[in-house]
């Protein structure tokens, strides 16, 4: 068995001798250098641009402005295209724009022939605005009267979906319910993958090249056509190895300017390299997104009623808008099933920067308002959280009638039990009652639900093309990206299990390329190995069986009567070995009479989709004077189905556990009032946690295969992250008897609501 | 214009280099762009994040925040000078394979540069110094642990070593 082996990743030597190239790595020096004017108002017209002086500038090739830019509008959203236009993404961009949106918006661009003539040059550009009002809030865009930010949506709402399930202004009717109704805020985070947005285009044969640092070229490669106004075979994009992405590069971000600037520069190669402070600033971030759940529930907690209104601050523009506040929406029926139910979900365009992608879709922020409060209802009940939950949650058997997936296994429960035997949940929690004093702790859990993939919301594809060596090696090549996680390593363990070949027979092609790599739509969702591994299965298969036919051109056995078996082909009625792959590949492929070059090209196209299960478990102390929160322990516990490669899995896990430690208790974008402007867009002011901020992290399984799945596997890219902020939130919840409804609980927070829970007086 | 480029002569990784470079460069930018040093890494540029660390005389520094003519007559050394000429990997190196602690790679040089650094000096750190010692170093793919894992290993074995 190759799979559920910790193979070493793929990739390893190289990136531990720091040989791996990176998009930086392969731009050539003497690149023109592109720079991006920034708006410092978040809501004007552009009435002129002067950019006289920025072209006296010595080494200042070009200078263009939002009049010079195309007028195709184009959507950015790593989502497949739809032949449906009402299923479209929202085109909602040019390359530069006139209408500023939010502030740091992009009104012009310098190309030069170094980095700081083309500083010097952005510098001298003189932007004359007509400023607008803005609006930085969410539900203050929705009013009558707030600013209009794109001329077509009223009111700012991007859209609003509904789930309505039997009637809930009947069911509240019911005497005797208890009504729990709060408010639960999140905050606004950047995904810092360490390696910044970076992307480099030229011309070459008649087409623009971009080579970028993308999680989606394939996505990407459209998003630019549609951008330029040029034939899509007319763009070819190249994806290197990528130092993390996160979402915020399931997105198109400067792929498109990039491409047409090098086209105003007569095709000469430009690179456009995102600072720091560019990608704070002017990439995606995850959508804040504040929640009112309404719950009527009887006293021993049974839920009857449930009514959510979630408000999504999408910014500027649509991205990928509403699939992120839609996905959260629905997972509360699920998680939680209710009869009465009555959700409603909007996303509205504020002037602040562009909501997108961001690891767990939505969910971090979900779940955090959903555990939040089902925690709150055993609080206000005393009902016990471990029980009340394992109670309500999701039966066994569950099926939901949108997806059809199956909660196929006694998954929660196995999770908890795992949890909580490591924590010692039982024996802390007795311990942690009636606490008094400076310094607290406190126990807390989280459950977490994940949709693997995008079926039925989207296309799921995965396409898979092999080629044999002659030495019975293959290269293997899938839509699906490497982006850090470990994608590649899974992936050759896939097809070496099917194919019937050593690990290291499979020689994984990493760097995707759109004129070479089958289709695919890339790395997002937690579809990687759950999508590509029908995709590397129904090619495998369909190789070996093609193999096997030609073997019998040389070992006169029937095809049926073989099989590949560790890179030999062998009789399956005696396991004799006929030949080695080896031999058959070199001589089919010289062969004078029947020449072959052995390959296999598949597609898969996936109609099911898979839930991901588990939760994750924090004990914190709490010390009440100094407004501080230390982790103590931290455990998270996944279903993921089988695993491909344990150690990645973990180290996944480990992953996101410290995204979301960083989402419960440090990370918050800060935006000025007054200004609009971003205050702490660095890695200084930023607090991203560091290796001082965690505790041991600890990450286990439990390994129900999936049924739907080619491997048994399922999601797990992005669940880690979304359990851990709402299980730090019930720790200190346990601790101090105070409920955290926004996020991150960090000092300034602590201070206010301890002050308002009296702490502080004496 | 005639006095934006010096000479820099410097040894890095062993060997006596010497390059015309401009004097608002940073090491950062000699090393990738003069010697192809691509574990050289910028995530910042600023000095927050330590993916561009390298040792300058024994001790580390983020190179980004250090000018390329300050190197001037300093023995450097990068990432690629700890891999073996043979290409075999250095422990460190070796360690961070084994135990997982590279995913996207991008800040893998800088930790294991920051990690080769103070374990030259041969002593056994606590898990809380460990964590300070490797706090200049940002991660978002792995959440350290498997970093911290790899470097007590190493610590750990070169202490068995030298006894
Ligand atoms: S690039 Fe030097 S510290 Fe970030
Ligand atoms: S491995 Fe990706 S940032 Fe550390």
């Amino acid at each position: 068995m190759i799979i559920g082996k910790s193979y070493t990743r793929v990739d390893a030597y190289d990136k531990a001798t720091g040989r791996t190239k990176y998009t930086e790595d392969l731009c050539d020096k003497h690149a023109l250098v592109a720079k991006i004017k920034h708006s410092n108002v978040a809501h004007a017209i552009v009435k002129s641009v002067d950019i006289s002086e920025a072209e006296k500038i010595p080494g200042v090739v070009k200078v263009l402005t939002c009049f010079d830019a195309p007028e195709y509008l184009f959507p950015t959203a790593g989502h497949p295209w739809s032949t449906e236009e009402s299923h479209q993404d929202i085109c909602d961009r040019n390359v530069l724009t006139k209408h500023v949106r939010y502030y740091g918006d992009d009104v012009a661009a310098v190309v030069a022939e170094d980095e700081v003539a083309a500083k010097r040059a952005i510098e001298a550009i003189k932007v004359e605005y007509e400023v607008l009002p803005f609006v930085l809030d969410v539900q203050e865009a929705m009013k009558d009267g707030a600013p209009q930010i794109h001329e077509k949506y009223k009111n700012n709402v991007l859209a609003h979906t509904q789930i309505h399930k039997g009637n809930y202004e009947e069911a509240i009717k019911e005497p005797g319910l208890i009504k729990i109704d709060k408010w639960y805020n999140t905050q606004t985070v950047q995904h810092c993958h360490i390696e910044n947005f970076i992307c480099y285009a030229w011309e070459e044969g008649g087409r623009i090249h971009v080579t970028s640092s993308t999680q989606i070229p394939h996505v990407t490669r459209r998003c630019v056509a549609q951008a330029l106004g040029v034939d899509w075979g007319r763009v070819r994009v190249v994806k290197p190895y990528i130092g993390g992405g996160f979402g915020n590069k399931q997105d198109a971000l400067y792929e498109p300017l990039c491409a047409w600037l090098t086209t105003q520069v007569g095709g000469r190669l430009v690179k456009l390299d995102c600072q720091r402070e560019e990608t704070f600033a002017n990439n995606r971030v995850r959508h804040a997104i504040r929640y009112h759940f309404i719950s009527w529930v009887k006293p021993d907690g049974t839920l009857v009623a449930r009514k959510v209104e979630c408000f999504s601050n999408q910014g500027a523009y649509a991205s990928h808008g509403h699939a992120i506040c839609a996905k959260g929406l629905g997972s509360f029926p699920q998680l939680y099933p209710c009869e009465n139910f009555e959700g409603d979900g909007w996303t509205v365009f504020t002037n602040r920067q562009v909501g997108g992608a961001m690891r767990g879709y939505g969910m971090p922020q979900a779940t955090f308002a959903i555990e939040a409060h089902t925690e709150d209802i055993c609080t206000e009940l005393g009902l016990d959280p471990i029980a009340y939950r394992r109670k309500t949650v999701m039966p066994v058997g569950y099926v939901d009638a949108f997806s059809k997936n199956e909660l196929y296994s006694d998954t929660f429960n196995q999770c908890l039990d795992a949890g909580m035997k490591y924590i010692d949940f039982e024996r802390k929690r007795e311990a942690y009652k009636n606490q008094t004093g400076d310094i607290r702790r406190g126990i807390g859990v989280s459950l977490l639900w994940y949709n693997t993939a995008v079926w039925p919301i989207a296309l799921e594809t995965s396409s898979c093309r092999m080629v044999m060596n002659q030495d019975g090696s293959i290269q293997l090549q899938v839509g699906e990206t490497e982006i850090g996680q470990g994608a590649d390593t899974a992936f050759s363990q896939m097809a070496a299990e099917t194919l019937g070949i050593p690990f290291e027979k499979v020689h994984i092609v990493s760097c995707q390329d759109t004129d070479v790599t089958p289709f695919g739509t890339g790395a997002y969702a937690s579809r990687q190995t759950y999508a590509a591994g029908m995709g590397i299965r129904g090619c495998a298969e369909a190789f070996k069986a093609h193999i096997l036919d030609v073997a019998y051109r040389y070992t006169r056995m029937q095809s049926y009567l073989m099989d590949i078996v560790d890179g030999n082909i062998i009789r399956k009625t005696d396991g004799r070995v006929l030949m080695t792959l080896g031999e058959l590949a070199l001589t089919v492929l010289y062969d004078r009479e029947h020449n072959e070059h052995l390959t296999m090209e598949k597609t898969a196209q996936l109609k099911t989709n898979a839930y991901s299960f588990g939760c994750c478990f924090a004990e914190v102390e709490v010390d009440i004077p100094m407004c501080q929160v230390k982790l103590l322990n931290i455990i998270n516990v996944h279903d993921a189905g089988t695993l491909i490669n344990p150690a990645l899995a973990e180290a996944q896990v480990h992953g996101g556990m410290s995204m979301g430690i960083g989402y419960g208790l440090s990370e918050k974008m800060l935006y000025d009032a007054k200004t609009g402007k971003l205050l702490n867009g660095n890695l200084l002011d930023y607090k991203l946690s560091t290796m001082m901020d965690h505790p041991h992290l600890e990450a286990q399984f439990v390994e129900n295969p999936e049924p739907t799945s080619a491997y048994g596997t399922k999601g797990l890219g992005e669940p880690p992250v979304n359990p851990v902020a709402s299980a730090i939130r019930n720790a200190i919840l346990n601790a101090t008897g105070v409920a955290f409804d926004e996020l991150p609980m960090r000092p300034h927070l602590l201070y206010e609501k301890f002050s308002q829970a009296g702490f502080f007086q004496d | 214009m005639s006095n934006q480029y010096k000479l820099v002569t410097c040894t890095i990784n062993g060997k006596e280099r010497s390059a015309m470079v401009d004097v608002r460069a940073s090491l950062t930018d000699m090393l990738r762009n003069d010697y192809g040093l691509t574990s050289v890494k910028k995530g910042c540029e600023v000095g927050e994040c330590g993916a561009c660390a390298v040792i300058i005389d024994g001790e580390c520094f983020n190179s980004c925040i250090y000018l390329a003519i300050w190197a001037d007559g300093k023995n450097i050394t990068t990432l690629e000078g700890l891999t073996h000429p043979d290409g075999t990997l250095s422990d460190i190196q070796q360690a961070f394979v084994d135990e997982s602690a590279i995913q996207c790679g991008f800040c893998s040089p800088g930790f294991m540069i920051e990690a080769e650094s103070f374990l030259q000096k041969g002593k056994i750190y606590t898990d809380d110094e460990l964590r300070k010692l490797l706090s200049g170093h940002l991660c978002r793919c792995t959440g350290y642990e498997n970093i911290l894992r790899a470097v007590k290993k190493v610590m750990h074995k070169r202490a068995a070593e030298s006894v």
